[in-house]
């Protein structure tokens, strides 16, 4: 993962789940089989409300029409993120849409554990919460080796807490990865 | 000090004489199960990192329960059975519970089991696993779905992961765990016949908020639960997962252990019973008198929205849903039949049978002479095959989806916008008693005034 990411900024609120992140409806692609993968991202963040996708003004859409990916490269959430389901399909979904730095408050504790051991994003938490500050559609940029979020729409930086030993798994793409340099695997 | 039953479960797994939270140790696996959902990626990820040759670490460790899509006419669907029977045999798995009845090259929707005796297909994995005797004391159970934290009921240590951590437990057998601090729930007094697991666990949620427990062990205890049998203390683990919990937990009693040692496999592995010590250290202890607490619902779209079921009687319902691991087992349907007998719901209601085991138990099971079914059939219900069905709504052919934005009760355990299906559909979680009475008066309703 490249440690400096520049892009536009899709916001939401608290509590998105897994089913807001990839609905249960598109479970039956097979994340396995490179033709069906992609489709999750089609349908990454689908399931969250209209009124409440892309803050604060919401109706944003976060795939654009039968895209694949997204024009959004980093999101920013309130509390719990990733919450509810086991399905590796969500933090999937959203790497698969382009998309590989989320900023949320706080996380339900297997969407990290997914986000990490799959080398699939970066999930990271605001030093104070960003979801009201930040709008949709800003240019950000963020410095995962600094630990900041610059917001350059709005000319403001804020403070990202460190990932401790989990930065050492997602720097080498995932556990296996991880395992294999630490000699744990062959 | 000594060690919670979570903390000694994991110390003994990974061979340590004691942990403490915070740490990030290596555990030896006793069961993996995987599913229909996310089996697929698992296997993908297994294939990938280990090779199509490769073999998995105990073929008789690795239980494969497909539950979630299989009345449905999506052919994807049907594919990913194919591929786990595929590779079931390929592994020599010792326990697959193949949906055998579906053909995965004819289209359309599968006709279900022509009889739940005869079938090796079970129904939904947290209700399974327990009932073919894959849950045991003691044990560290890992599945790829987040309600496996339902296995805690049994005195072990039980928890979901994704399709990567999946992959590699099923090559190695071992997994990093970060060791949880631990939460106790005691409920003290005597457990009213109006209330169930359900309300208990939906008024703990609502007391600690959705993310409260979230990477926290959460213990019960108390008079109250030990009361309970297994099926309902499934209902309080299970529902771990909506207050963030890592895993849920129950100390082992003679209730559990009859009902393991009924149900153990011929080639099933002693185990060893493992319990919190007196002076066990806890975060947090929160004490209820389960006698004072009330029929209790989540309202939409959060599972910590708590009502009393009496103050939402202006709510008009559209539908009810009693099924799911969370509320379609046995003692669930049994308490359903206390409201339902002799009377006729006023709005549709769908009934599904956790497993074809609860199936079996619609027909075993009578009240004043009637078999379950004959007193869902005669309230007018709607009866499903085994499934997971409309509880995480599924493909749009699911038995029982909410395609349109309308209200529900449901004794099923989330009720996060589109989760049942449509995005406006309203979801208010409750016990099957509550669900039960709501179906009849087609509002919310406190079931106090069904029961006699």
């Amino acid at each position: 993962m490249d440690c400096v990411i520049r892009g536009n900024v899709f916001v939401v609120g608290d509590n998105i789940d897994t089913d807001q992140i990839i609905p249960a409806e598109y479970l039956s692609y097979n994340p396995a089989d490179a033709g069906e993968r992609k489709y999750f991202g089609r349908y990454a963040m689908s399931g969250v409300p209209t009124a409440q996708s892309g803050l604060p003004e919401g109706n944003v859409p976060f795939i654009e029409g039968e895209s694949f990916t997204s024009q959004f490269a980093v999101i920013v959430g309130g509390t719990n993120f990733g919450c509810g389901s086991s399905r590796e399909h969500a933090p999937l979904a959203i790497a698969e849409a382009g998309c590989r730095i989320v900023i949320a408050e706080s996380y339900a504790r297997i969407f990290y554990r997914n986000s990490i051991n799959g080398g699939y994003l970066a999930p990271l938490e605001p030093a104070r919460r960003l979801c009201e500050t930040i709008a949709t559609g800003n240019e950000v940029e963020v410095d995962l080796d600094a630990g900041v979020l610059r917001d350059l729409t709005a000319g403001a930086e804020y403070t990202l807490k460190p990932l401790g030993d989990a930065a050492e798994i997602l720097r080498a793409g995932g556990v296996f990865n991880f395992a294999r340099q630490v000699g744990m695997l062959k | 000090m000594g060690m919670t039953i979570t903390e000694a479960i994991l110390a003994k797994h990974a061979k340590r004489a004691s942990v403490s939270p915070g740490e990030n140790v290596w555990c030896d696996v006793d069961v993996l199960m995987t599913h229909d959902v996310c089996g697929p990626g698992t296997i993908g990820v297994f294939e990938q990192e280990f090779g199509r040759d490769a073999k998995v670490w105990d073929p008789a460790k690795v239980v494969i329960v497909p539950d979630h899509y299989i009345f449905t006419a999506d052919p994807k669907a049907h594919r990913n059975i194919a591929l786990l029977r595929d590779f079931a045999k390929r592994q020599g798995l010792r326990y697959f519970y193949d949906a055998d009845f579906v053909d995965a090259d004819a289209p359309g929707v599968p006709a279900p089991y022509a009889d739940p005796a005869k079938t090796s297909y079970r129904g939904v994995c947290h209700s399974a696993l327990p009932q073919n005797g894959h849950t045991r004391p003691g044990e560290i159970l890992l599945g790829t779905d987040s309600h496996t934290c339902t296995h805690g009921a049994f005195g072990e240590f039980a928890t979901g992961i994704g399709n990567t951590e999946g992959g590699f437990v099923m090559g190695t057998g071992r997994l990093w765990l970060r060791v949880p601090p631990s939460m106790k729930f005691v409920f003290h007094g005597r457990m009213p016949d109006y209330l169930m697991g359900k309300d208990l666990i939906l008024h703990v949620i609502g007391e600690i908020g959705f993310d409260g427990a979230t990477y926290r062990a959460m213990e019960f205890a108390g008079e109250a639960l030990a009361s309970l049998n297994m099926d309902e203390r499934c209902t309080i683990c299970n529902m771990a997962i909506e207050a963030g919990g890592k895993n849920g937990v129950i100390e082992p009693d003679d209730v559990t252990i009859q009902y393991v040692e009924q149900r153990k496999q011929s080639d099933a592995p002693g185990y060893e019973v493992v319990r919190s010590a007196p002076d066990a250290n806890y975060e947090a202890v929160y004490e209820f008198d389960a006698s004072a607490l009330e029929p209790t619902v989540a309202q939409p779209h959060c599972p910590d929205r708590r009502a009393k079921a009496k103050d939402l009687g202006d709510v008009k319902l559209d539908r009810a849903y009693i099924g799911s691991c969370t509320g379609g087992k046995t003692a669930d349907f049994l308490a359903a039949a206390r409201v339902l007998a002799g009377r006729t719901v006023a709005v549709e209601t769908f009934i599904v049978p956790a497993t074809t085991e609860v199936d079996m138990d619609l027909d075993r099971c009578k009240v004043n002479g009637k078999s379950l079914r004959e007193i869902f059939q005669d309230a007018g219900c709607r009866i499903g095959p085994a499934s997971c069905a409309a509880c995480l709504g599924g493909p749009q052919d699911t038995f029982g989806r909410a395609n349109e934005p309308i209200n529900v009760v449901a004794t099923t355990n989330r009720n996060f916008p589109g989760r049942m299906g449509h995005k406006e559909a309203g979801v208010y979680l409750a016990s099957p008693l509550t669900a039960a009475a709501g179906a009849v008066a087609g509002r919310i309703a406190d079931p106090r005034d069904y029961l006699s």
